[in-house]
């Protein structure tokens, strides 16, 4: 199984690169990618910087080019995939259908993966790009249980790449349109969930309070910990109740089913997190490297390790961490 | 500019789903989905009846189309969706790509519903090569864009071999989960969900703290909190090459809402306001290119 890393920046990917990632991805600094945050990701010259160290090193460079682009934007797309291709990246992660249909011309040669934007569920899903652009592998939203996990890598005509570890989507990857209908900007068309420039903070006798685009997500009272103003993450009132409607600030961590993953030929473990920090894919890349080597070297005796657990608990967003969907502890 | 009833988004008992598509004899709509979109645990009707439906209005003059399940993840989900496919008859609405290569595997041609992701024209190029006749815009996105879109159609050569259709009226469809919200706030495990979310016949409202209607609890499905109302827009839309305007069945009072609309648009009637006739605010956003959520009222322009 491979392990593929999130690169924010330069520094991160060395750091990944040397803790043992097979793979590491990367965007551009523009809207292309779903990781569209400010002092974020590669212009075109540090990314041929990170293709060079990585590839001397024997790491391969995947590029994420997974927005959803729109007319007045497609000239951008466009350039991201040739820069990509020109540079000498091992492949790239799409998800919209029309740029896969541009990359499959132009670059016929160039490895594409679906990304999990491109929300992928099923079986006959895969079919429909494996068909029509020739895709290597997909990597499959984090919406399935392990068992369906299972049952897709057995029907599927491609390789599948699930999400081992990070911050935890609940929604269907592709297909979650709350930060539109809140602030204008949505994954999908800016590559941008809950966007920075529309959070506010406001002290307030009754608390802490966090605002997206001044509705008010959550309310802290002195001793509790403020998170980031997701929108799916907020504390709302349904029916006179007021809790985590849709989802607790969590994240996900597989670690205890790597041998499940491996005996379902699932090819490559994702670790979510290019906004994180150096620290954090340092941490994150060398934990999982042993532990993929320790499952690989022998499956049947192998444990996630409490260390293991320990040290991705420490980096975790929220503090806990669990298995997400994978074994639905809410089934 | 036609009209369109989506499908019901909620879980409605059998009867009422009957009583409501009797209803619909006589209405103004030109088209009408039907099937479960949503959750393929809502089953008091199955594929089979839904196509027994689907036929029963065929046969007294609709325009109808079988809609697919949204989020397909076991198997016994896809089973469905290929007996929706496979009814050899009836048009179908693909909600997922799952769906479409069903459909082209048929080389039958299809909808593309508001989850297929289409943002530009090379995409629509790509599915109206598999058979794709009439697309369903995603919701959150704007006129000027749609224009773009239909520009470019229009150069590739595809703009007039396929229709054009908006979500026009109704609480949004804007996310879909393997988990079920319904029974998380009824504090019941999925798999023992008892079907609570037909006590819901709207959704259920979350608020934000403040009481400002944020979004809509709908199964596996988030909506808007508030209720999309293009009917202010409707000559705006027909210059921007609209064919369609989708009206998503809500419990009450539809049948006053689709008069409202076929009204104004058959030049009959120039009043466009429907809020006493809503459950929730109004909202516009997403059409004019800003937050979903947000609202400008606009004078009739008819």
């Amino acid at each position: 199984m491979e392990l593929v890393c999130p690169a924010g920046n330069i520094s991160m990917l060395k750091t990944a690169v040397d803790n043992g990632a097979d793979a590491v991805y990367i965007g551009f600094k523009d809207d292309t990618n779903a990781r569209h945050f400010a002092g974020l990701n590669f212009n075109d010259g540090t990314a041929q910087k990170a293709v060079n160290y990585a590839h001397d090193r024997g790491t391969k460079v995947y590029v994420a080019i997974n927005t959803y682009p729109q007319p007045t934007g497609w000239s951008r797309w466009q350039k991201a995939v040739d820069v990509a291709a020109d540079i000498g990246i091992d492949a790239l992660i799409v998800a919209d259908t029309g740029v896969l249909a541009y990359a499959t011309e132009k670059h016929p040669n160039l490895a594409r993966h679906l990304s999990v934007q491109g929300s992928a569920t099923n079986a006959e899903a895969l079919r429909f790009y494996k068909q029509q652009f020739d895709i290597k592998r997909a990597v499959i939203p984090r919406v399935l249980s392990i068992s369906q996990v299972k049952r897709l890598a057995e029907d599927s005509p491609v390789e599948l790449e699930v999400f081992g570890f990070g911050s935890l989507c609940v929604m269907v990857e592709g297909r979650c349109l709350l930060s539109s209908y809140a602030t204008g900007e949505s994954p999908n068309t800016c590559g941008a969930c809950s966007p920075a420039k529309a959070v506010r903070w406001v002290e307030t006798p009754q608390g802490t309070e966090s605002r997206l685009n001044d509705v008010l997500i959550d309310r802290y009272a002195a001793d509790e910990k403020a998170g980031y103003p997701v929108v799916c993450k907020g504390r709302f009132n349904v029916d006179g109740h007021t809790y985590h409607a849709l989802e607790e600030p969590t994240s996900l961590n597989t670690l205890e089913l790597l041998p499940e993953l491996q005996a379902a030929g699932v090819k490559a473990i994702k670790i979510e997190g290019r906004q994180r920090s150096t620290a954090y894919v340092s941490k994150v890349a060398k934990t999982w490297r042993e532990a993929i080597d320790s499952c690989q070297a022998d499956s049947q005796s192998y444990v996630a390790k409490p260390q293991w657990m320990h040290d991705l608990a420490s980096v975790s967003e929220g503090t806990q961490t669990t298995l997400g969907a994978y074994n639905r502890p809410w089934q | 500019m036609k009209l369109s009833l989506g499908a019901i988004q909620y879980f409605w008992p059998r009867q009422t789903v009957e009583d409501f598509y009797q209803a619909q004899i006589d209405s103004p709509v030109d088209i009408i989905y039907l099937g479960e979109t949503v959750c393929s645990k809502r089953r008091f009707l199955k594929p089979a009846e839904w196509i027994d439906l689907a036929k029963e209005l065929s046969a007294i003059g609709k325009q109808v189309v079988l809609s697919t399940l949204t989020l397909i993840e076991a198997k016994s989900d896809m089973a469905g969706v290929q007996r929706l496919c496979n009814n050899g008859d009836i048009a179908v609405e693909a909600n997922d790509m799952g769906a479409v290569q069903l459909m082209a595997d048929k080389s039958l041609p299809f909808v593309a519903g508001p989850t297929l992701n289409i943002y530009n024209a090379h995409t629509l190029k790509v599915l109206h090569q598999q058979g794709l006749m009439r697309w369903v815009m995603p919701v959150e996105l704007d006129a000027n864009t749609l224009k773009d879109i239909l520009a470019d159609a229009d150069e590739m050569g595809i703009k007039d071999k396929i229709e054009t259709e908006v979500f026009s009226f109704g609480h949004m469809p804007l996310a879909f989960s393997a988990r079920c919200f319904t029974a998380r706030f009824r504090k019941l495990a999925k798999d023992d969900c008892q079907l609570v979310c037909q006590d819901y016949p709207e959704g259920l409202a979350m608020d934000s703290q403040e009481g400002e209607q944020f979004f809509t609890i709908n199964g596996i499905q988030t909506q808007s909190g508030k209720i999309q109302h293009l009917l202010p827009h409707w000559k705006q839309m027909e210059e921007v090459g609209v064919d369609i305007m989708r009206l998503s069945p809500q419990p009450n009072h539809m049948t006053d809402i689709v008069q409202r609309y076929a009204q104004v648009i058959n030049g009959e009637s120039t009043d466009i306001d429907v809020e006493s006739l809503l459950s929730a605010p109004a909202c516009d956003g997403y059409w004019r290119g800003e937050p979903g959520m947000d609202y400008i009222e606009t004078q009739a322009e008819a």
